[in-house]
């Protein structure tokens, strides 16, 4: 269920009609809502919701609820973004809808 | 004069001083036929100007402040106005940049109809307006304590610099000017952070080390009569707290100025790459923001704790000039600190001075005092340049032009622009000087606007091929009047008068459920009525995939 790109096989020949359409749209969803599902677990449940319990827990002089809701959210959704680019550009180019130049380079 | 006035006067000459001429020299390359705003900016420079048109005074001069007096609950400003990045990244910027128009009401017009882009371009109007209040006020407090004015004499002064930085730099948005104030801006925060790191820690890295004052700093703020620091939940319930988070998030993905940003890069790549970048320029100031609150508080608290009155240390009669800072009559001594006029506490300081005074409380030399007050002017202006440009090109492009519905001139349009701007300038001039609320604040609602109006609409516009005109004007207008309504409701705002929170939701929570309503509104309402063309349901197809599809594996192309 989780983190499933990895693991698809190459492009299987030319797919019938729009068939590409909805698995590349299918995947693309699929990847968002992992991230997403990160984003709301360190901000919300982390820092917010649970964070009197975790703030008993300490960390370098932090309170670890407090460091989830004052930094860790915040390096979180940097890697979130990150992935997802990098994630993005692989799935652009395995069903080919990368924009590309004339001599093919990424734009 | 003083040398912390000499300084500030050499760093805001020599920093505007920089952005004029690079505004001038991309103006002057535009007319030899070089389209420098076109759509062929780097990411990491569009990312850089995404940051310093979004991060304003709020962000600078006041957000420490107010996380050193929330404490803990201080952090729904950095986890919202960063997590909105994350939405924007994955479920906006990809697609409008594909799109590929140049304003939200724009694409709204296109995507369901002409009147639904009159709706979104006064909710633009509202939206931005609320949010350049915001920015007067910032720049007004600076001007204030370092050309030794009152208050409401600085933001006079920060209103007229602004809309001549905005007519004369800021009419074309030019990227590069903006990269040039986000460096500016982002190296006038993090020297003094550093410097006060390695002072207090004997380590130049703020965001590692500002757990180890923590201790320090609950055991004086109980001193002080204060809410122990890291306590959760002490100043806002755990429901609002999750609710202003929201807001703030959802609000950064819809707002107008920022979302057009994402038009100015290469490709839909850019777009995500640019996304990426802004989000790490901010997060740069956004991690060191918690623990210059931290430090400045601790700073601030030891440096006046059991002080007589006649021996405060010199910031603070700097500052009292401005009013933002005050020492009670009766108090011999100072033992109790407060940042609500109404507390009675011995010390009452105004959030939104602390930034700006934290080389002066922490004892930093008069340079580093000049230059955090030229960052805080960038902050405001590069913010404020955006807005007012929304604004204008939302009153002559889709209003005024749809209104009248005469072709009319290039420069009959600029002119109405530019007098909307100049009204919008005059307005925000009065709340400037009577804001409802802190800086911070005051940004707050804006997003909460902006989340209850756009942000819907736009996501559901891209992901719903089932949304439809009539759908997404109600939700717009059921949001806009629902959150607006409450913020009337509670806060004072042109002689209304102010109502308890219901259900402890302050008004910079309301946002979030604006935003609800606008989704159930629109889609309740589009089920009802007729699905958009078929046209239109093609083009939101077409927005899924970056380019045409190329069949044959693209290494084997060439």
């Amino acid at each position: 269920m989780v983190d499933t790109e990895r693991g698809s096989s190459p492009d299987p020949g030319p797919p019938p009609d729009n068939g590409w359409r909805q698995e590349y749209w299918k995947k693309n969803l699929r990847l968002m809502i992992v991230l997403l599902s990160i984003w709301f677990l360190v901000s919300f449940v982390c820092g917010i919701l649970f964070i009197e319990q975790l703030n008993t827990i300490e960390v370098f002089g932090f309170p670890l609820g407090l460091w989830f809701a004052q930094q860790g959210s915040i390096y979180t959704f940097i890697v979130l973004i990150l992935v997802y680019t990098l994630r993005m550009d692989r799935l652009d180019d395995e069903y080919g809808v990368a924009e590309r130049d004339e001599e093919g380079r990424r734009l | 004069m003083s040398d912390i006035q000499i300084w500030t006067l050499v760093f805001v000459g020599l920093s505007f001083g920089t952005y004029l001429t690079i505004a001038w020299r991309s103006r002057v390359r535009e007319t030899k036929g070089f389209y420098v705003a076109g759509q062929g900016i780097p990411a990491v420079a569009n990312g850089a100007a995404v940051a310093a048109d979004w991060m304003s005074a709020a962000s600078f001069i006041s957000m420490a402040g107010l996380i050193a007096f929330l404490g803990s609950d201080g952090s729904v400003y950095l986890m919202g106005w960063t997590g909105g990045y994350v939405l924007l990244a994955l479920l906006l910027a990809p697609y409008l940049r594909k799109w590929g128009k140049f304003t939200v009401p724009e694409f709204v017009g296109d995507r369901y109809s002409e009147y639904v882009r009159l709706i979104a371009a006064v909710a633009a109007i509202i939206v931005s307006f609320t949010y350049v209040v915001g920015q007067m006020r910032g720049g007004g407090i600076v001007f204030s304590r370092f050309l030794n004015l009152t208050i409401e004499g600085g933001v006079a002064v920060a209103a007229g610099v602004i809309f001549l930085y905005a007519v004369l730099g800021g009419m074309k948005g030019i990227t590069w000017t903006q990269v040039a104030q986000y460096t500016v801006m982002i190296v006038a925060y993090l020297i003094p952070a550093w410097t006060i790191a390695q002072k207090m820690t004997g380590f130049p890295v703020p965001q590692v080390t500002f757990g180890q004052i923590l201790d320090e700093l609950n055991a004086l703020s109980q001193e002080f009569g204060l809410e122990q620091y890291t306590e959760a939940f002490a100043v806002r319930p755990q429901l609002d707290v999750f609710l202003v988070t929201l807001s703030l998030m959802i609000g950064t993905a819809g707002l107008p100025h920022v979302i057009i940003r994402f038009y100015t890069t290469k490709s839909v790549r850019g777009a995500r790459f640019s996304a990426l970048w802004a989000l790490v320029f901010i997060g740069l100031l956004y991690t060191t923001a918690p623990a210059v609150g931290a430090f400045t508080k601790l700073n601030l608290m030891q440096s006046v704790n059991g002080v007589a009155v006649d021996a405060l240390p010199a910031w603070v009669n700097n500052w009292a000039a401005t009013g933002l800072v005050t020492v009670s009559d009766s108090a011999s001594t100072i033992t109790t600190l407060s940042n609500d006029p109404a507390s009675g506490a011995d010390l009452i300081v105004n959030n939104d001075i602390l930034v700006l005074a934290t080389p002066e409380i922490a004892g930093l030399p008069a340079p580093i005092v000049g230059l955090v007050a030229a960052g805080g002017l960038a902050a405001a202006m590069s913010t404020a340049a955006g807005l007012l440009l929304v604004i204008s090109s939302s009153v002559s492009h889709d209003l005024y032009f749809r209104v009248v519905k005469k072709p009319t001139s290039d420069s009959r349009r600029l002119l109405v622009g530019r007098i909307a701007m100049g009204a919008a300038v005059l307005v925000a001039i009065y709340g400037g000087i009577n804001p409802p609320a802190y800086v911070a604040q005051v940004v707050a609602f804006a997003f909460g606007l902006a989340a209850s109006t756009f942000f819907p609409i736009l996501v559901l516009g891209i992901f719903w091929k089932r949304a439809n005109a009539v759908g997404a004007a109600s939700g717009m207008i059921s949001g806009l009047a629902f959150t607006g309504a409450y913020m009337i409701y509670t806060l004072e705002v042109f002689g209304t008068s102010s109502h308890e929170f219901l259900f402890g939701i302050s008004p910079e929570g309301i946002g979030a459920l604006g935003a609800l309503v606008n989704v159930v509104v629109t889609v309740v309402v589009s089920k009802l009525t007729t699905p958009p063309t078929e046209h239109v349901q093609e083009m939101v197809e077409e927005l899924r995939y970056p380019a045409r599809r190329v069949t044959s594996p693209v290494a084997e192309t060439e």
